[in-house]
């Protein structure tokens, strides 16, 4: 079985934890906060200058993104800005049952709030069914939209989009 | 340009990709009178078809869209006043002279510099049914998808996991087609991580280690067949899958487009890296040819973000060399392009890359 990002596509769990994807538990229990999906080194740094709470920094343009956590408020400006669609935004503080997750979605159609939506994990497996509470596509975001979708809570760092439908 | 006349400018360059788009802006912007060809019918090169977000930093326009980028680039050359020829071939090139055609006719245009910003061509890929209608490249495909809004296939194999190959499956997705697979022959994704990872997520199986060895099918494609493959190459007997696709789309690399180059006589180097047969060039970007530069892929196949920066580094050296720009300003604008340069060839998926133009520069030095 071929495992991690270089060979299936997907992060493993080595590499989340490898890389400390994830902020503390403690953090994710406080609410909103962003998770960075980025392990390799690209010259890429639109999302430092997306963060208003500068939470996001890099030494040099091809270090891999250090978020902290503290500084994080879990806005999601930083999720439209990433050219990899690497960013989420986890708050385990939704509800007692739920979790929400901020993704980025650039497919036709885009899901009306309110609608049930097949919540799929990295590999593209059908994990739940999510329902979007928020859509955001303005100008600033051009046209990757945000979805803010509710998923059971113990699927929230697995869930990362929604299944497309057919147009 | 009419007839055999010979016309005269002071800058000529050759495409209108973001090499030459980037070129031409800063030229004209130095107050040469410069002459853009390009033999499509819209300037843009590869620029237009690319719809996702860039990489890179601001200076680099990350974070925009490709086909915005060129837009802006496309306002700017004509705010600069750069004359554009389209639909116009340049066929070759003697001296500072470059044989052109348009409208069936020839014309000729003399050029104090010249710079070559031809781009590349995709490699093509020979397997058993390799020419049925339905089997085409990476560079087709999205402009028939992306300008054209023509959709080719329904169902896709992807032959290559590079950059190409993982943004253009990312875009049959948005255009509403399904990727049965993207194959890789090597062991390793190629392309970037997180590329992979938005076509993982919406369901695409990336193979590494597998090839395509068959596509079947009477007037069109109807299925393929792929197969594992081990260290050496060779296919693993009986790991063979079919799948019903009716599309099977080839993006496995490019080489610089360099007939016009070679025509002029420029000393080449081959370096895998960069695609193969490369034009020596300086760190200026001139030729072993005086007065004769390059930028792009035709410099070394990379990326459209590299291509720009090369694109104003030839720009501005060609400029300079007419003494339209002042000694100490060219120096730091070039230097400024240098550093720009260096930050995009950083991390591990530009370090061969950037080996390779140290290789080229060393070259240059040794020559």
């Amino acid at each position: 079985m071929r495992t991690g990002v270089a060979r299936s596509g997907a992060l493993s769990k080595e590499e989340l934890e490898k890389h400390k994807v994830y902020p503390e538990q403690e953090r994710l229990r406080r609410g909103p906060v962003a998770i960075i999906e980025c392990i390799q080194e690209i010259p890429c740094d639109p999302c430092v200058y997306s963060c208003p709470q500068n939470a996001i920094s890099l030494e040099t343009l091809s270090a891999l993104p250090k978020l902290d956590s503290e500084k994080c408020i879990g806005c999601a400006l930083c999720v439209p800005s990433c050219p990899g669609l690497a960013i989420f935004i986890v708050d385990l503080t939704y509800s007692k049952e739920e979790a929400l997750v901020h993704l980025p979605h650039e497919f036709l159609p885009v899901p009306k709030v309110g609608e049930a939506v097949d919540a799929v994990d990295r590999e593209g497996r059908l994990r739940a069914q999510g329902k979007v509470l928020k859509v955001r596509a303005d100008p600033k975001t051009d046209r990757t939209t945000v979805l803010t979708i509710a998923v059971p809570k113990h699927l929230a760092l697995e869930v990362r989009g929604i299944r497309r439908r057919s147009r | 340009m009419e007839g055999d006349l010979i016309e005269e400018t002071d800058l000529a360059i050759v495409g209108a990709g973001p090499a030459g788009l980037a070129a031409s802006v800063e030229t004209a912007k130095a107050g040469a009178r410069t002459a853009l060809i390009d033999e499509n019918n819209r300037p843009g090169g590869q620029l237009f078809k690319q719809i996702h977000k860039f990489f890179g930093a601001k200076e680099h326009y990350a974070g925009v869209r490709g086909h915005d980028i060129g837009e802006r680039l496309l306002a700017e050359t004509r705010e600069r006043g750069v004359q554009v020829h389209l639909d116009t071939v340049a066929f070759g090139l003697y001296d500072r002279t470059i044989g052109l055609m348009a409208d069936q006719k020839t014309a000729s245009l003399r050029a104090k510099r010249i710079i070559l910003a031809t781009g590349a061509s995709e490699n093509p890929l020979v397997f058993p049914g390799w020419t049925l209608p339905g089997v085409m490249g990476a560079g087709a495909l999205q402009t028939m998808m992306n300008i054209h809004r023509v959709l080719p296939g329904r169902t896709v194999l992807m032959v290559g996991s590079g950059n190409v190959g993982l943004i253009v499956s990312y875009q049959l997705l948005q255009a509403g087609a399904e990727v049965a697979a993207v194959v890789e022959a090597l062991p390793k994704i190629g392309g970037y991580g997180v590329h992979a990872a938005k076509i993982r997520r919406a369901g695409v199986p990336i193979m590494t280690s597998h090839t395509v060895a068959k596509a079947e099918g009477k007037a069109r494609v109807k299925n393929v067949t792929i197969c594992e493959i081990d260290e050496r190459w060779r296919p693993i007997n009986g790991s063979e899958q079919v799948l019903d696709v009716d599309l099977v789309c080839i993006a496995v690399g490019m080489a610089p487009l360099s007939e016009l180059a070679w025509m002029a006589g420029c000393r080449f180097i081959y370096l895998t890296q960069l695609g193969g047969f490369v034009p020596m060039h300086n760190q200026e970007m001139e030729t072993t040819i005086s007065g004769l530069y390059v930028a792009g892929d035709l410099a070394g196949v990379e990326e459209a973000s590299t291509a720009m920066e090369e694109g104003r580094l030839a720009g501005i050296s060609a400029s300079q060399s007419l003494g339209l720009v002042p000694e100490d300003a060219a120096q730091k604008s070039k230097q400024d392009i240098a550093n720009r340069l260096l930050q995009l060839r950083g991390g591990p998926f530009g370090e061969g890359r950037l080996q390779a133009k140290e290789l080229l520069t060393q070259a240059w030095i040794q020559r």
